[in-house]
């Protein structure tokens, strides 16, 4: 099999280190760029703008006439700034990026098409509801998209990201605890294996979090988990499939048992990829989940949001989820708010968001969700945990796979670094990826796996972007293994090599200071 | 199924390698009873792009497009007009399929432009330092009241009456759940803030007090003796800014001292969108740092001594605190984020000026206009580009009927305050760029005809 596509490969090490280095700094198409504040200037503008009509101030004595120190630049300089800035960055666009249970699928164009109609990207959340009939619809449609492909009863749309689903579900737990006279319930159970954000979210909800530890298979010790509930048991926050890439076998049984002993069930949604179209988490007895719409419903990360959190939620927990949502009646959609939830929706526990939620996400997950349809969703999930268990079965003799004996896995293939050469761990695999054009896998998480690599490759790429990168990470985990020592330093071929983050935390620089000032100052 | 690259033989070649006779063998650990044979009943098959266009499309048109109208609406979302630039450089790939920049080697364009962009929200805000972004300027205002408490070790917050009543709800909501005490009411419709009212509030059991400026009915006022009072009862100020243009003509909270300044981004270069997704500012003074919730990005060097950038400071972080950190955020607004940054650097300083002072000539002379309409009464003095009506008939009905003519006339107090029989006349009229004379000239005639 050759290594890439043309049939080339080399035969000596690439280096850049034989030529004399540039002036520049430069490196043909890799291009160094400044900083705004540094070729920018505060006179300069690249918006042409009118004169201000002539107008009596109203700002009384509050006018801004101390310099701000904003810097501008012309319009071609800034289309040439920031897309220099974009080569340094590596996306989806560019080639793999199985990063671990971030689901870094293809984002399909369309949607970005469809967000962006003006009657859409250009209406006001506060317009009268009857001037954005359509824009309900979106949500009211997309929500029962949601509803019926998870089996659950309702769904909250505003929570703007995972955590902050997280977050709306937890606090419908609290609120339906409370509202029976249950509040005394204190703890919430989180496996250790789970994301950070779930005991993060539970704290700040105001519950105590106690882990429950794994089973050597890497799934939720279900003994240990049903032998802790009791009274002061609010409930379990349970990711299914879980981040060690594995379905919960037992999730029904948990959930029931939680439930008997009084409590509820959370479960992180943020793995839903692997099932969608195949299994409906209202099957396994769970009372709320948030859905990563720019995960599993292939809105676009953008370098760090804007994400989407909806919550489905069962009928326990249906009468507490926040406002606002949609409902449509005769006459058409309306928003139900503070002031018309009355009397039937007056369990709501509140209002996480101002306005209505990430409706630029909503158009693009319900054109994506359309797009696919009730056949392609299913083969969605299918090529998904395809895709992973290929990439666990081609690799599970060069690293070792903790959990790879037990059976198949789900959307993503957890591998150890266990059996790298002495001081050799999992960053020295990621980083040796980054110089064959890979981004490198999810690393040193779920915590319960020593130097763990977790590789979620999705649906989108192709048997032969699979083979590739399988090559790819067989050659780098042998040098791994043989104590190659330039691994070490690697990435060589990236835009920067590796990065002092002890430096970068040790004197903190957060923001831009004027050298000479900064000079002076001192 | 156009978004899918494997065929068939390529399955059938990988299920091979894997061991396993069909695609089902590797679903073995879901328990029978919650596998679901066949298609998720009642979801339509796959279409095509062009089917799925026509249905958006005609779901689009079903809407009242502001750009299409006069238009007239703020309260926490304002209608700018954004470069075409903006919008192009956000959909570079590079960008729009990024992940958060957890591998900084091969993420330096998205950390670069958000050490830029913290740099240009501090200086905007008038603080010291700003983080990465949050989801918008509602969660940020909480996320800040919560900061709060943990500097202070108190737990009671005095909230202005002039905060959006979303931002308030919000708050609300949240505070249920972590036990702080909110001392929060309705905005009365008169030119006066409730600055003094504020300061006479404020004890020893104060955590902060929230204000917004310029405020939910657009007026403005002078933050520094407010800042004076909560220092000397060593509280902190937090001002909310959910219109950043403003920031163009009037001080910066920072420069006023508030100790912590958050925001509503959208304003440059994200747009309406109904709502989101925006993008929340979050500036402080540099000593609070280290209890600032969300993502910061930092300059360091690279092992060849290059200037480069991380993420940094995530101790504070839930990855790595778990329950002890300082929020449950993960992702935040990392585009939106981008589109502000490119926004900014077109305008510069000068645009940014230039453009506050186009939005603010326009609005006086739209509240100047709009106020010899009879049965109009200006209630805002001081104001930026946002100004509150007390019209002679309730609002909220004349808003309704505007918009079954085209017109988009503002937002109704009764929208905002439901119930507050003493705000249902008020009309809150924002007034940029992107409005013309001829549009305020027919929202007054129109304003002329219903309340005569």
């Amino acid at each position: 099999m050759s290594i890439n596509a043309s049939g080339w490969r080399p035969e000596a090490p690439i280096s850049g280190g034989k030529a004399a280095p540039t002036t520049t700094g430069n490196k043909a198409l890799m291009l160094e760029e400044a900083l705004i504040f540094e070729i920018g200037d505060t006179t300069t503008t690249g918006v042409d703008l009118v004169e201000p009509i002539a107008a009596t101030s109203r700002l009384g004595d509050l006018a801004r006439t101390a310099p701000i120190g904003l810097p501008g630049l012309s319009e071609p300089e800034t289309v040439r700034h920031y897309t220099r800035l974009s080569r340094q960055n590596y996306g989806i666009d560019l080639g793999f990026f199985p990063l671990g249970s971030c689901t870094m699928k293809h984002n399909p164009r369309l949607n970005e098409k469809m967000a962006r109609l003006p009657g859409f990207a250009d209406i006001h959340p506060l317009a009268p509801v009857q001037s954005v009939q359509g824009a309900l619809e979106v949500i009211q449609q997309l929500a029962h998209w949601l509803v019926t492909l998870t089996g659950m009863d309702s769904v909250a749309m505003s929570p703007k990201a995972g955590a902050h689903g997280e977050l709306c579900g937890v606090l419908a737990i609290r609120a339906a605890l409370e509202a029976r006279g249950e509040g005394h319930r204190k703890i919430i159970l989180v496996p250790e294996s789970a994301h950070g954000t779930n005991p993060a979210t539970a704290a700040f909800a105001g519950y105590s979090v106690e882990d429950i530890p794994a089973t050597a298979d890497g799934r939720v010790d279900t003994e240990k988990l049903i032998a802790r509930l009791g009274p002061d048991v609010a409930g379990v926050m349970i990711t299914n499939p879980n981040t060690c890439g594995l379905f919960e076998r037992d999730m029904r049984v948990i959930s029931d048992a939680v439930h008997a002993a009084g409590g509820l069930v959370y479960c992180d949604g943020a793995n839903f990829n692997a099932i969608v179209g195949r299994v409906r988490p209202g099957d396994l007895g769970i009372d709320a989940m948030h859905i990563n719409l720019h995960k599993t419903f292939s809105t676009p990360h953008g370098g760090g949001g804007p994400g989407s959190g909806p919550v489905v939620f069962s009928k326990a927990l249906s009468p507490f989820a926040p406002l606002p949502f949609v409902e449509k009646t005769d006459d058409g959609f309306h928003l139900v708010e503070e002031e018309t939830a009355g009397e039937h929706h007056a369990g709501a526990f509140g209002r996480m968001v101002a306005f209505h939620g990430q409706m630029g996400m909503f158009t693009r997950a319900l054109t994506y969700i359309l797009s696919h349809g009730a056949d392609g969703l299913r083969q969605v999930s299918e090529d998904a945990v395809l895709n992973a268990n290929y990439i666990l079965r081609s690799l599970d003799e060069t690293l070792e796979a903790p959990f790879g004996g037990a059976g198949p896995c789900m959307h993503e293939a957890l591998f150890s670094d266990n059996g790298l050469a002495d001081g050799f761990s999992t960053i020295d695999v990621a980083k040796g990826l980054i110089d064959e054009g890979f981004h490198p896998m999810t690393m040193y998480f779920p915590l319960v796996v020593h130097g763990a690599m977790l590789i979620e490759p999705t649906e989108t790429e192709s048997k032969a972007a699979l083979d590739q990168f399988i090559v790819a990470l067989r050659s780098v985990a042998e040098r791994a293994k043989a104590g190659d020592v330039s691994l070490k330093s690697a990435p060589h071929f990236a835009p920067r090599s590796r990065l002092d983050e002890t430096l970068a935390a040790r004197k903190p620089i957060l923001v831009w200071k004027d050298p000479g000032l900064a000079q002076a100052a001192e | 199924m156009r978004y899918l690259p494997l065929t068939q033989i390529d399955r059938d070649a990988m299920l091979g390698v894997i061991g396993v006779a069909t695609i089902d063998d590797l679903f073995v650990d879901v328990p029978e009873a919650a596998r679901l044979e066949g298609p998720i009943p009642g979801l339509p098959m796959h279409a095509s792009e062009m089917a799925v266009e026509r249905h958006m499309t005609a779901l689009s048109r079903k809407n009242l497009t502001a750009g299409e109208v006069p238009f007239f609406l703020g309260c926490g979302a304002y209608k700018h007009h954004v470069p075409a630039s903006v919008d192009h450089l956000i959909q570079r790939g590079e960008f729009l399929t990024a992940y958060t920049p957890y591998q900084p080697e091969i993420a330096q364009g998205t950390l670069q432009m958000l050490f830029e962009f913290q740099t240009q929200v501090a200086r905007l805000l008038g603080t010291d330092v700003a983080n990465a972004s949050m989801y918008d300027g509602s969660t940020a205002c909480w996320e800040a009241i919560g900061m709060a408490r943990r500097i202070t070790k108190r737990g009671k917050a005095l909230l202005s009456s002039g905060l959006h009543p979303h931002y308030v709800s919000v708050a609300k909501t949240m505070a249920k759940f972590t036990g702080d005490a909110l001392e929060t009411s309705a905005p009365t419709l008169g030119a006066d803030t409730d600055i003094d009212a504020l300061i006479a509030a404020i004890d020893t059991d104060t955590s902060c007090v929230v204000v917004q400026y310029p405020d939910i009915l657009g007026r403005i006022a002078d933050l520094k003796p407010l800042a004076d009072a909560c220092h000397a009862n060593k509280a902190l100020l937090i001002a909310v800014v959910t219109e950043p243009v403003a920031l163009g003509a009037i001080k910066a909270p920072g420069e006023m001292d508030a100790d912590i300044v958050v925001g509503e981004g959208q304003s440059l270069g994200v747009g309406l969108q109904f709502g989101g997704p925006y993008v929340g500012l979050f500036g402080c003074k540099e000593k609070y740092v280290r209890q600032m919730p969300g993502r910061l990005c930092g300059e360091t060097l690279d092992a060849d001594g290059r200037r480069g950038f991380v993420l940094t400071l995530s101790t504070r972080e839930q990855h790595i605190r778990r329950e002890k950190a300082t929020s449950n955020i993960c992702t935040n607004s990392g585009l939106c984020a981008l589109a502000f940054s490119i926004h900014m650097t077109l305008l510069g300083e000068a645009g940014l000026r230039q453009l506050a002072a186009i939005n603010h000539a326009g609005a006086v002379a739209a509240a100047e206009r709009l106020s010899q309409v009879p049965g109009v009464e200006l209630v805002t003095t001081h104001f930026f580009n946002e100004f509150t009506l007390k019209l002679s008939k309730e609002a909220r009905p004349i808003v309704r009927t505007l918009a079954d003519r085209g017109i988009l006339a503002g937002v109704s107090l009764g929208r905002l305050y439901p119930g507050e029989d003493s705000l249902a006349n008020g009309l809150v009229v924002a007034v940029t760029e992107t409005t013309t004379a001829e549009d305020v000239e027919i929202l007054a005639a129109a304003l002329q005809e219903v309340l005569a």
